[in-house]
């Protein structure tokens, strides 16, 4: 790892802000992670993201004026190069589904640790999702084979028996190395069932996946 | 119009007065007596206004028909303009009791009272003219009287915004039609009293049915004109009306949400400001308080005695709030609980507190996953971890209440750890799909 990270933060919380940009630092430098810059504001956070283009912008889910979903939706397409992780207290299944649709690369809540937090940054900077334990419980939840559900996209709308292995295990709280040591893989192979969940998460139209996005209007 | 005051403007006191202002302080109010009538309560309510026997009521209103249908007039104009008794509410103090209904039988007597009046008038000679003219006033009277009491006191509950009839405008969905035939047959009555009362005093002869047809008219685009003019006003009332409801909806969503503050927020706050010093004492509260506002925002799907996730989520919460650890629960898929599935969750339990205890970590994981024909339950830690094959059987913990219970009911028990490594608990259970409640 030869540079930092260039990591941006929008929350409205300054508490908050000010607490993850103090545990970021506090990490040593083999896995530095520079916090850019900080908003607290949607507006704020669009024109910012769009001077500075981080690597990796650490998105809280409610805000005023739309939430980190307003601030994707205008940033996510003319600056494509930009990573999103969703950062949240909110555990409720249509936030966390709705800002992954939008273009998020994964979603963690508050409570994470700093190496967790550092650890995550890392890994979607580098194109790997990042799945809460809660959150691959939902896609488990959504993708569960229902025998009354209308399959259009077998690709798209089914998930593989290696995958729902794969999130089973990050629902039980293994990391992505005692995954790859219990099934036998490597971890690259572990981020790359992590990663076409995540594809299928976003692309699919499976009526749970449009019903919690549409529940919250982010559909 | 008989009465000029709205009949329920008592409801604002009463509303106000709460419980214990009541009893002494009230006024004898005059009321309708829904549970004993024999037609609308009237007699029986002036009964117990004047406290006497209602029998008395009733007979003189009977005997009052015989001038010129007098008894006709005072009663109909009694009962439009009377509130209605507040009925005591029911035991369970939910929903006041229904009214009795009315009963005919002993209606009958009064009923032939005043056909008898009435035979004595006829005979006697004073009908006619001057005895009709009671009778259509009684008519025009009970026309007022439905429209009046077709604005239910609940919608009304405003208080003098605007005139108590608006109500039929306001009221809302379904109640909306009967309200507007109820207005509309109320109308009709008032018309045909009122048509007939020019019919019967006009002087018949000169300009006949034509001059009572031209006054009906002229009546008519009199009221059609007031409309006119007063419609915008009506209209700003109405919004008005449900620019007050809608922020009364709020203040009710507001005040649920400052009890819940109020009880349980800043009592946690000042616990955590008290025990600022005790780590394990803060993270517990403010576990436990996040637990709660979460349950408040996201309404738990069932209570633990019915499915199993809910039951699951309330083990996790009981260890949480026992040991000071933070237990990350992951549900997916639910069903009903039945003997066995409340096993696997005690047995659970049983491993959460496990963890909770020799571990030695602030973490565990709790994953669980219904399927078809089997559920599964996953309680890891990283903690301290043990060699499964050094534990002797008096761990009563491990042997009895975790692998023995899923024994009992056909499941099974593993136990994976290392020292150093954390310790992983797996249950199996399988079941039947018969109580799968999974959508």
């Amino acid at each position: 790892m030869t540079e930092a990270l260039r990591v941006f933060l929008v929350d409205d919380h300054a508490m908050f802000r000010a607490g993850v940009k103090a545990e970021l630092s506090r990490q040593d430098a083999t896995t530095a992670v520079e916090v850019v810059g900080e908003a607290s504001t949607v507006p704020d956070a669009i024109a910012q993201i769009a001077a500075l283009v981080p690597d990796v912008v650490l998105l809280d889910v409610h805000m005023p004026d739309g939430g980190g979903r307003a601030v994707l939706d205008a940033v996510r397409r003319t600056h494509p190069q930009v990573t999103f992780l969703a950062l949240s207290v909110s555990d409720a299944a249509e936030d966390v589904i709705g800002l992954i649709r939008a273009g998020a690369r994964g979603y963690v809540t508050k409570t994470i640790s700093p190496e967790e937090l550092t650890a995550a940054i890392r890994r979607v900077a580098d194109g790997d999702a990042v799945f809460s334990p809660r959150l691959a419980g939902f896609v488990l939840d959504a993708f569960a084979a229902r025998p009354d559900t209308p399959v259009a996209d077998p690709e798209l709308d089914l998930l593989t028996n290696r995958e729902r292995e794969v999130l089973r295990l990050l629902a039980r709280g293994y990391a992505y190395k005692e995954i790859a040591k219990e099934l036998f893989i490597s971890i690259k192979t572990v981020e790359t069932h992590v990663s076409n969940v995540l594809r299928k998460l976003q692309m699919s139209n499976r009526y749970e996946l449009s019903r919690w996005a549409a529940d919250r209007r982010l559909v | 119009m008989v009465g000029g005051y709205p009949p329920c403007d008592d409801r604002t006191t009463t509303d106000r007065g709460g419980p214990i202002s009541q009893p002494l302080a009230q006024p004898r109010r005059l009321y309708r007596r829904l549970d004993d009538r024999f037609l609308a309560g009237v007699a029986s309510g002036i009964a117990v206004h004047l406290n006497i026997k209602p029998v008395y009521v009733r007979t003189a209103f009977v005997v009052l028909l015989g001038l010129q249908g007098m008894g006709a007039i005072l009663y109909v104009a009694f009962w439009a303009v009377l509130p209605v008794e507040p009925l005591p509410a029911a035991p369970d103090g939910t929903h006041p009791r229904r009214p009795p209904r009315r009963d005919l039988a002993k209606l009958l007597p009064f009923v032939a009272i005043g056909i008898g009046v009435l035979v004595i008038q006829s005979l006697l000679g004073w009908g006619g003219v001057n005895s009709a003219l009671g009778w259509l006033v009684a008519v025009v009277a009970l026309g007022a009287g439905i429209i009046w009491h077709q604005t239910a006191p609940s919608r009304r509950r405003s208080g003098g915004t605007g005139p108590p009839w608006l109500g039929a405008v306001f009221a809302e969905g379904d109640r909306r039609t009967s309200l507007v035939i109820r207005f509309l047959s109320g109308a009709v009555v008032v018309a045909i009293g009122v048509i007939a009362l020019v019919a019967v005093f006009s002087p018949l002869s000169k300009s006949g049915f034509r001059s009572i047809m031209n006054g009906a008219l002229l009546a008519l685009l009199g009221v059609g004109a007031v409309a006119l003019v007063a419609a915008p006003m009506l209209w700003r009332i109405f919004g008005q009306l449900r620019n007050e409801r809608e922020a009364r909806i709020r203040e009710q969503a507001r005040a649920e949400l400052a009890a819940i503050v109020h009880d349980q927020v800043l009592h946690t706050l000042a616990l955590i400001q008290r025990s600022a010093g005790d780590t394990k004492a803060v993270q517990r509260l403010a576990r436990g308080q996040e637990r709660t506002l979460r349950n408040w925002l996201y309404k738990p799907t069932g209570s633990p005695t019915e499915l199993f996730g809910a039951a699951i989520e309330e083990v996790a919460a009981e260890v949480e709030d026992a040991y000071a650890i933070a237990v990350e629960t992951v549900v997916v898929g639910d069903r009903a609980v039945d003997e066995p599935v409340a096993a696997l969750v005690a047995a659970s339990r049983e491993a959460l507190v496990n963890a909770a205890r020799h571990a030695k970590v602030e973490t565990v994981s709790l994953y669980a996953e219904v399927e078809p024909e089997l559920v599964s339950v996953f309680v890891r830690d990283r903690g301290t971890g043990f060699d499964p094959s050094t534990v002797e059987d008096n761990r009563h913990g491990v042997r009895g209440s975790i692998v023995g219970r899923m024994d009992r009911y056909g499941g099974r028990a593993e136990i994976r750890s290392e020292p150093g490594e954390g310790t992983e608990i797996r249950l199996y259970l399988p079941v039947d799909r018969t109580g799968d409640s999974s959508p």
